[in-house]
C-alpha cells in the first residue's frame, strides 16, 4: 500500500480525477490479454495527460522506490502491462492526441494513447496507410505497439512495427525528456534510438510521443485461398509463391484442427478433411502488376494440388477472410483458458513446424491447433485447456516448454511478435546465451538501475 | 432456445437472475482481449478501463471469488455505468453474452440489498397499468407548468425555474423532449382495427414510448398494416415489456409483467406479435425466454411468442410483401440502427429496404449508423455527462450526412436523438421510419385525390 502522501502528491500532479485507487480500479488494471498468468492489483493507476507530467511521476517514483508500470491498452499477450510489484499502473488512455499527419514527408505525430486504427483512419483522406496491423489494430495504442513491437498479418511485404517508427520522445528512468529521429528517411546521428526502445515493452523508458512513417495506399489488391490435402502441399506453395517472386501481402495458414474447428464453429463449408489452408492476399498501385501476381500465386496453388477460391467482389473477399478471421474465436470457444504462443521459424520450416506442433499436441494429450503467418514463419501454436484442472495446465508448460525447443532448434526464436514479458522471460537464456543475459542486464541497468520501469519484465529482477 | 444454452440460462429451477453462479461459465469465455474497448460507447467517452466490459467481467469474477463485494460502491456504479446495448456482444470473438452477465450482475445486487427506493416506487406501478396509465396521464396535463412546448408542438423544453434546478442532469433549457401526450394511442383506437379483406390478423405490442410518448407513430403502424390489409389487435391490457425494469435487477416485477402480457396476447389468438421498438421486440424475443426459463408453465409460452415477434418492418418485408409505396416523400433521410434493433432482434436490413422503397426518397447513410447513441433508457438520466458524450458523436455523424430527416426504430433512441440532434445545431427531424412509409401511403391518397 502506498502512502497518502505519495498519492496526494500524484493527485497535485495530475489531477484528482486522473488518480484512480479504488478497489475496482485496481481490479480492471490487474491484467492484460495474456493468459494463464496471475493478476497483481497496482497501488495506484495514474492517467498522465502530458510528458511533463510523466517526468514529475517518474521523479516521484523514483525519490521513493515505486514501480511503473507502463500501459497503453493492455491488449499484448506476454503479460507486459501486469504489475507484478504493483507501483503505479501509468495508463495512457487520455494521452490520445493525433499531433500531425504531413502527407509531404508521409509521416504522422501521435501521442502514445492513439489507438492504431484511429490513425489509420484519420491518414486515409490522404491516400495514406500506417501498415503494421496487429490483430488488435482498433484497441491497441501506438505507444503500447511501438513498445511491444507488434507484428500482425502484413509483416512478409510491409514489416512490422519498429519499420515505421521514425522518432521518438521518452522519459527516461532519471525524469529526464530526450528526443531523437524524426521526419527524416535518412538519420544516421547517434546510437539507432528507435530500434532500441522500440519492442523495449517499457523497461528502458516510457515513450510519450512518436513519429510514424506512412505510406501510400497499395491501390488494387486479389484474395485467393488454397485448401491443401497434404502439408507438404501447403508448404511447397509457400516456397513456391516466394520462388515465383511474389511478396504476398498477406499469406496465412492453418492447420487440420484449426480448419475443422472453425468449420463447427461459423459453417462456412471448410472442407473438414483437408490438412491445410492458405490464404493468399497480393496487392500494389498497379492494376497489371496485380493481376500478374495473382495469376502466378493461382498456379503454384493448383500446381501443388491446392484447391483455388478465389474473390472477385468485397463480398467474397470478405467470406475468404472469415476463415482466417475465426480461427482464435472458434479455437477459444473449445475451453476456458486459451495459450496463444508465437514461436516463429525460417519460412522454410513452415511444414516442419506444423508437423511439429501436431506432435506435441498429441504427445501431451491437449487440444491444439496451429495457425499463422506462414509468409513470414511466424506461427501461432494455440492450446485449449480447462483452467481449473490442474494437471492439464501442467502439461500445457511442458507442450509449451517444447514448442519453444522445437522453434529454435529449427533456427527460429521464442516471440515473433507478442514479446517476452514475464510469459518468455525464462526462455531467453537459450536463444541468447549467458553473454546475451548479461547484454540485456547491462542495458537496463545502464538506463534503469534502480528498476523502476516494469521492473520483472524481459530482464529478471536481481536477487538480494 | 438450444439445450445447451439453456444449461447457461437455467439450474435447478432458477435462472441467471435468481443465481449469480450460472454465469460463471460466461465468464469463463472472456479471454480478456480487450474488443470490446472498440465498440464500447461508454468506453468512448469515459477512456478508463473500469468503463468497459472485459473489466466488468473482472470485476464480476473478483465478486464470485469473494475479493469484492457486490454493494461495494464503486462496483454499484460500475455495473451501473453500462448502457446495455449489447455493443461488446457484437465485437466479441468468443461469443460472450454479456447482457447475461450484467442482468445477473444487478440482480443479485437488487437481491441482496433490495431496490433503492425511488426505483422501488416507480416499478411498481408498473405492475398496476392503471395507476401507472393515472401518473401519466396526470403528467401529461401538468406538463405545461415545468415545460414549454417548440413551435412545432412536437418537443418541449424545461421552462427556466426549473431548468436551474435540474440543469445537472440535463434538464436545462436546451433539454428536448417528447411532450407526454393526454390520450395516449390505446386510448385512440379500439382493440381490434379491422381492415378491409384482410388476409392475417396480428396483435401489435405498444411498449409505453410508442403508447405515451409517440402514439402519432404508433397510429402510423396501425395504418401501415391496415394499408396492407392486414387487420390488427391492440390489447388494452397489456402493460410496459418491463425492459426498464430489468437493466435495474428488478426481475421479480419483469416476471409479473411478461406474465400477464403473455396472457394478454394468448387472448388475441393472434399468431404474429409486432412491435415497433427494439427493445420491447427484444423482450419478447430474448428475455422473456430467460426470466420465464424455469417456469413450467409461461416458459414454453415465452418460448411460443418468441418465435412469432416480429419488428414491424422484418414483418412486412419478411412474412408479407410489403404493399408498394407511391406517394412521394421528398426527403433526405438518414437511418440510426438502434441497438437493441440491431444487435438483440438482428434487424437492419429491413428498415433500409422499406425507406428506400419510398419514391422521392433520398437515403443517405451516416458513418457507424450501428454506434449506439447514449439513451440506454434511465441511463440518459443516471448518466447524463456520459450518455451526452456519446449522443454528440452520433449528432455529428448525422449532421454531416445533411438528411433532413433522421429516422429510427426505437422511440428511446428518437428521444436522445432530439435532444442531441438539437443540441449540435441540427434542425432535423426525428422520426420513426414506419411513419416515413405511412406518409408516402397518405401522398398516395391525397395525389389521387388531386389528379381526379
Amino acid at each position: 500500500m502506498l502512502d497518502q502522501n505519495i498519492i496526494e502528491q500524484l493527485e497535485a500532479l495530475v489531477g484528482k480525477e486522473n488518480v484512480l485507487t479504488g478497489k475496482v480500479d485496481l481490479v480492471a488494471y490487474s491484467y492484460d490479454a495474456t493468459a494463464d498468468l496471475p493478476r497483481q492489483m497496482p497501488d495506484v493507476v495514474v492517467l498522465p495527460t502530458s510528458a511533463e507530467m510523466v517526468q514529475e511521476i517518474v521523479r516521484l517514483a523514483r525519490r521513493n522506490k515505486i514501480a511503473i508500470y507502463p500501459r497503453g491498452a493492455g491488449t499484448n499477450l506476454s503479460g507486459g502491462a501486469v504489475p507484478l510489484k504493483k507501483g503505479i499502473v501509468l495508463s495512457f488512455q487520455k494521452m490520445n492526441a493525433i499531433l500531425e499527419v504531413d502527407a509531404a514527408n508521409l509521416t504522422a505525430v501521435v501521442q502514445p494513447g492513439v489507438v492504431i486504427a484511429a490513425l489509420n483512419s484519420a491518414v486515409a483522406q490522404h491516400g495514406l496507410i500506417y501498415p503494421p496491423d496487429p490483430g488488435t489494430v482498433a484497441t491497441a495504442t501506438m505507444g503500447g505497439s511501438a513498445a511491444e513491437n507488434s507484428g500482425g498479418l502484413r509483416g512478409l511485404k510491409y514489416g512490422v512495427t519498429k519499420n515505421y517508427i521514425m522518432g521518438m520522445e521518452v522519459v527516461l528512468a532519471s525524469g529526464e525528456k530526450v528526443r531523437f529521429g524524426g521526419k527524416t528517411v535518412k538519420n544516421v546521428t547517434a546510437y539507432d534510438f528507435s530500434n532500441l526502445f522500440v519492442g523495449s515493452e517499457g523497461t528502458l523508458g516510457i515513450i510519450t510521443e512518436l513519429t510514424a512513417k506512412l505510406i501510400p495506399a497499395p491501390k488494387y489488391r486479389r484474395t485467393m485461398m488454397g485448401v491443401f490435402k497434404s502439408l507438404a502441399d501447403a508448404g511447397n506453395a509457400v516456397a513456391g509463391i516466394i520462388a515465383a517472386q511474389v511478396i504476398p501481402a498477406t499469406l496465412e495458414i492453418m492447420d487440420r484442427m484449426t480448419i475443422r474447428t472453425v468449420e463447427d464453429f461459423a459453417h462456412i463449408g471448410l472442407p473438414v478433411d483437408a490438412e491445410s489452408l492458405l490464404l493468399i492476399e497480393v496487392d500494389g498501385m498497379s492494376e497489371d502488376v496485380v493481376r500478374a501476381e495473382a495469376e502466378a500465386v493461382m498456379q503454384v496453388v493448383t500446381g501443388n494440388n491446392g484447391d483455388l477460391k478465389t474473390a472477385e467482389t468485397d463480398q467474397e473477399r470478405d467470406q475468404l477472410w472469415t476463415a482466417r478471421r475465426n480461427a482464435l474465436p472458434a479455437l477459444a470457444s473449445l475451453n476456458n483458458m486459451v495459450v496463444l504462443e508465437d514461436a516463429t521459424v525460417p519460412r522454410s520450416r513452415i511444414t516442419d513446424m506444423l508437423i511439429a506442433c501436431q506432435d506435441i499436441g498429441k504427445k501431451y494429450n491437449l487440444t491444439l491447433g496451429t495457425f499463422g503467418h506462414a509468409g513470414d514463419g511466424n506461427l501461432h501454436p494455440t492450446i485449449l485447456c480447462d483452467k481449473r484442472n490442474q494437471e492439464e495446465v501442467a502439461r500445457v508448460h511442458k507442450a509449451v516448454d517444447e514448442i519453444f525447443e522445437v522453434a529454435l532448434r529449427f533456427g527460429g526464436t521464442l516471440s515473433g511478435e507478442h514479446g517476452i514479458g514475464v510469459a518468455k522471460m525464462k526462455y531467453l537464456g537459450d536463444e541468447l546465451g549467458q553473454s546475451g543475459l548479461n547484454l540485456m542486464r547491462n542495458i537496463k541497468e545502464a538506463l534503469d538501475p534502480e528498476y523502476i520501469l516494469n521492473p520483472g519484465k524481459m530482464v529478471p529482477l536481481r536477487e538480494n | 432456445m438450444a439445450t445447451t444454452d439453456k444449461a447457461q440460462v437455467v439450474r435447478a429451477g432458477k435462472t441467471y437472475h435468481d443465481d449469480l453462479e450460472i454465469v460463471r461459465e460466461e465468464l469463463d469465455k472472456c479471454m480478456k482481449c480487450g474488443n470490446c474497448m472498440s465498440v464500447c460507447p461508454v468506453y468512448g467517452a469515459d477512456k478508463v478501463e473500469t468503463a468497459v466490459t472485459r473489466s466488468k467481467i473482472a470485476v464480476a469474477e473478483a465478486v464470485l471469488a469473494g475479493e469484492l463485494e457486490l454493494d461495494d460502491p464503486q462496483v454499484y456504479a460500475m455495473l451501473f455505468n453500462c448502457l446495455v446495448c449489447k455493443s461488446c456482444m457484437t465485437n466479441c470473438p468468443t461469443k460472450v453474452n454479456f447482457d447475461r452477465i450484467i442482468l445477473a450482475l444487478r440482480a443479485a445486487l437488487v437481491r441482496k440489498n433490495g431496490l433503492p427506493w425511488l426505483k422501488k416506487a416507480i416499478f411498481s406501478t408498473l405492475k398496476h397499468p392503471k395507476l401507472f396509465d393515472a401518473g401519466l396521464r396526470i403528467g401529461a396535463a401538468m406538463q405545461g407548468l415545468a415545460f414549454k412546448t417548440d413551435k412545432g408542438g412536437k418537443a418541449i423544453s424545461p421552462r427556466s425555474p426549473f431548468a436551474r434546478v435540474g440543469g445537472a442532469i440535463g434538464f436545462d433549457e436546451e433539454r428536448q423532449m417528447p411532450g407526454l401526450n393526454v390520450t395516449p394511442l390505446r386510448e385512440r383506437v379500439p382493440e381490434v382495427v379491422k381492415a378491409p379483406g384482410a388476409v392475417l390478423k396480428v396483435a401489435f405490442f405498444t411498449g409505453d414510448s410508442l403508447n405515451y410518448f409517440y402514439p402519432d407513430a404508433g397510429q402510423d403502424l396501425i395504418d401501415v398494416l391496415t394499408a396492407n390489409n392486414i387487420e390488427v389487435h391492440i390489447p388494452k391490457a397489456q402493460n410496459c415489456c418491463g425492459v426498464p425494469v430489468l437493466v435495474h435487477g428488478d426481475v421479480e416485477t419483469v416476471r409479473t409483467l411478461a406474465r400477464n402480457n403473455i396472457d394478454t396476447f394468448d387472448k388475441t389468438g393472434c399468431e404474429y406479435l409486432i412491435t415497433g421498438c427494439g427493445s420491447c421486440g427484444g423482450a419478447w424475443q430474448h428475455d422473456y425466454v430467460d426470466i420465464l426459463a424455469a417456469d413450467p408453465v409461461y416458459g414454453p409460452k415465452a418460448e411460443y411468442w418468441a418465435k412469432r415477434t416480429y419488428d414491424v418492418s422484418t414483418f412486412l418485408t419478411r412474412i408479407i410483401k410489403l404493399r408498394e409505396p407511391k406517394g412521394r416523400v421528398e426527403r433526405v433521410v438518414t437511418y440510426h440502427d438502434s441497438c437493441h434493433l440491431k444487435k438483440s432482434m438482428k434487424v437492419f436490413a429491413e428498415p433500409r429496404e422499406i425507406l428506400k422503397s419510398i419514391p422521392g426518397l433520398t437515403f443517405k447513410e451516416m458513418s457507424a449508423p450501428d454506434a449506439c447513441c447514449g439513451s440506454g433508457g434511465s441511463f440518459v438520466l443516471s448518466h447524463y455527462e456520459t450518455s451526452s458524450a456519446i449522443g454528440r458523436k452520433k449528432a455529428d455523424d448525422i449532421n454531416r450526412t445533411q438528411a433532413d430527416t433522421v429516422s429510427v426504430g426505437c422511440p428511446a433512441c428518437m428521444m436522445q436523438l432530439l435532444d442531441n440532434v438539437h443540441r449540435a445545431g441540427g434542425q432535423q427531424e426525428i422520426t420513426h421510419f414506419i411513419s416515413l412509409l405511412a406518409e408516402s401511403y397518405r401522398k398516395e391518397k391525397t395525389d389521387k385525390g388531386s389528379r381526379s
